[in-house]
């Protein structure tokens, strides 16, 4: 499975819906996920990619991991994968 | 219905071993913040912490007593001594019979926990020691703090995560009021900081790396402590008939649950427990000098809590003075609101009010007078000490100078 249908996967999951409903556009917002769920969210992505996310869910746009939309999830998880390598 | 006064007080914390020690601390803005230091902390994204240090042990405790004193237990005995010193109350007799210890803890022997699950999961032992589960449990403090001064009324323990010591204390200020116990042994204690202890929390991403900087528009999350605080709640007439030295009274005290999240805090129910306090104790707004807030450190709670006391106090809010003095002794959880009811005895015994330090920058949510930074000479008449835990559960206590 790619890492885009991974996130998509996860963040479904986390909003009860079906991946097909889940577009690279969507917010966490829009999804409905409030601050619990992203905070699942995040923990399920660390888990899945084997990555350490920094987020504080005091100030979710503090650090440079982007969390406004499912496509910037991904950029950021990409960019960690890189770094990681 | 009697009145109420604290007539013993005694605490240790990352300030200090002393009620004397920790209100110094308090006065000059100290923080006890620093490094974290037990085993595997490097394995920690969070390394920081209100840790209680210089405190050993042993030679403070007997092999047989450490075997059965988790780190909150020490802690609880250690401010339990100084309070009950401090009151001059022996316990005997009729006394003895009435009065009783009611204690808050969140975790109870968070550590005792720790150690022993790694001895069993990590180092594959199996075996552990005779005594962990009465080491563990969160009424150990409570049951050793009876033993150790022959209490033998009511005595329990609450938890209410962050709530818990207000929790407490209110159940003893109702038992005296009500005349059921001349004395009671009240307040809480709390020693999560250990691997397990914090990586829970770490868990939760509320948790600041840097400091605690309640209402600061740039804070960025809590900052866990440790320690203990413990009081003597006393009747009036009783504490005056034998000349006690009276710290100040206990005037009243609200409980409400929020009944809508389990971690996110609401305005109405912070609200109805401010409110409920003055009620209870016939006080009106307007006569509040000081609050010590919750004041976690966190966005949530910090503007939560503002938006409540402007809802309660209305344009007296902006007369008030509310500081956290989390901000230097960091959130000791289930003990953090007896540790912090010593600044209200300060605020109204001693007239200096402890500041909020780490302030940085002003929140337009947070527009109230947080005593940013430095400590400040005022007189007040009466206190409210605030706390909302996670779950939804508040206890507000009312404290007023004798």
């Amino acid at each position: 499975m790619s890492i885009t249908d991974q996130v998509i996967a996860i963040i479904a999951e986390q909003a009860l819906l079906e991946p097909s409903d889940v577009t690279l556009d969507s917010t966490p917002e829009s999804l409905g996920i409030d601050s619990l769920g992203l905070v699942e969210s995040i923990f399920a992505i660390e888990e899945a990619f084997d990555i350490n996310v920094p987020f504080n869910a005091n100030d979710p746009t503090s650090s440079d991991f982007d969390i406004s939309t499912v496509a910037t999830i991904i950029a950021g998880i990409e960019r960690l994968k890189a770094e990681q390598a | 219905m009697k009145r109420v006064v604290i007539t013993g007080a005694g605490t240790i914390n990352a300030l200090g071993h002393s009620v004397d020690a920790t209100l110094a601390a308090m006065r000059e803005g100290v923080c006890g913040i620093g490094q974290l230091v037990f085993r595997d902390v490097e394995r920690l994204q969070i390394q920081i912490g209100g840790q209680v240090r210089g405190f050993e042990a042993e030679g403070r405790y007997n092999r047989q007593q450490m075997s059965l004193y988790d780190r909150f237990t020490q802690f609880t005995l250690a401010a339990a001594r100084e309070a009950i010193e401090q009151s001059g109350l022996v316990f005997s007799g009729e006394l003895a019979a009435k009065s009783g210890v009611v204690l808050g803890t969140a975790g109870g022997g968070v550590s005792t926990w720790d150690d022993n699950y790694r001895a069993v999961y990590e180092e594959g032992k199996n075996r552990v020691h005779p005594f962990v589960v009465p080491k563990l449990m969160n009424n150990a403090a409570a049951s050793h703090v009876s033993m150790e001064w022959n209490l033998k009324g009511p005595s329990f323990t609450v938890s209410t995560a962050c709530a818990s010591s207000n929790h407490a204390m209110a159940q003893a200020f109702s038992m005296v009021r009500s005349g059921m116990a001349p004395a009671m042994v009240t307040g809480g204690s709390e020693s999560m900081l250990c691997f397990g202890g914090v990586k829970a929390w770490e868990g939760l991403r509320v948790m600041s790396r840097d400091a605690c900087r309640p209402f600061s528009a740039n804070r960025n999350g809590m900052v866990q402590g440790e320690g203990a605080g413990i009081f003597v709640f006393e009747e009036y007439e009783h504490a005056r008939a034998r000349g006690a030295d009276i710290l100040c009274e206990v005037a009243g005290f609200a409980m409400s649950s929020d009944a809508s999240d389990i971690v996110m805090p609401s305005k109405a129910g912070a609200a109805r427990a401010m409110a409920g306090a003055l009620q209870d104790a016939g006080i009106s707004g307007d006569a509040v000098g000081y609050i010590n807030a919750h004041g976690t450190g966190t966005a949530a709670n910090d503007k939560t809590e503002c938006a409540a006391v402007a809802d309660v106090f209305g344009p007296h809010a902006d007369n008030l003075m509310i500081s956290s003095t989390k901000s230097m002794h960091g959130h000791l959880i289930g003990g953090t609101g007896a540790v912090e009811l010593l600044a209200c005895i300060m605020a109204l015994r001693d007239g200096v009010i402890a500041p909020t330090i780490g302030y940085q920058e002003p929140d337009p949510e947070c527009a109230l007078d947080v005593v940013p930074n430095e400590a400040r000479d005022a007189k007040v008449d009466v206190a409210l000490s605030n706390a909302f835990a996670f779950g939804g559960m508040n206890a507000v206590i009312a404290l007023r100078r004798v």
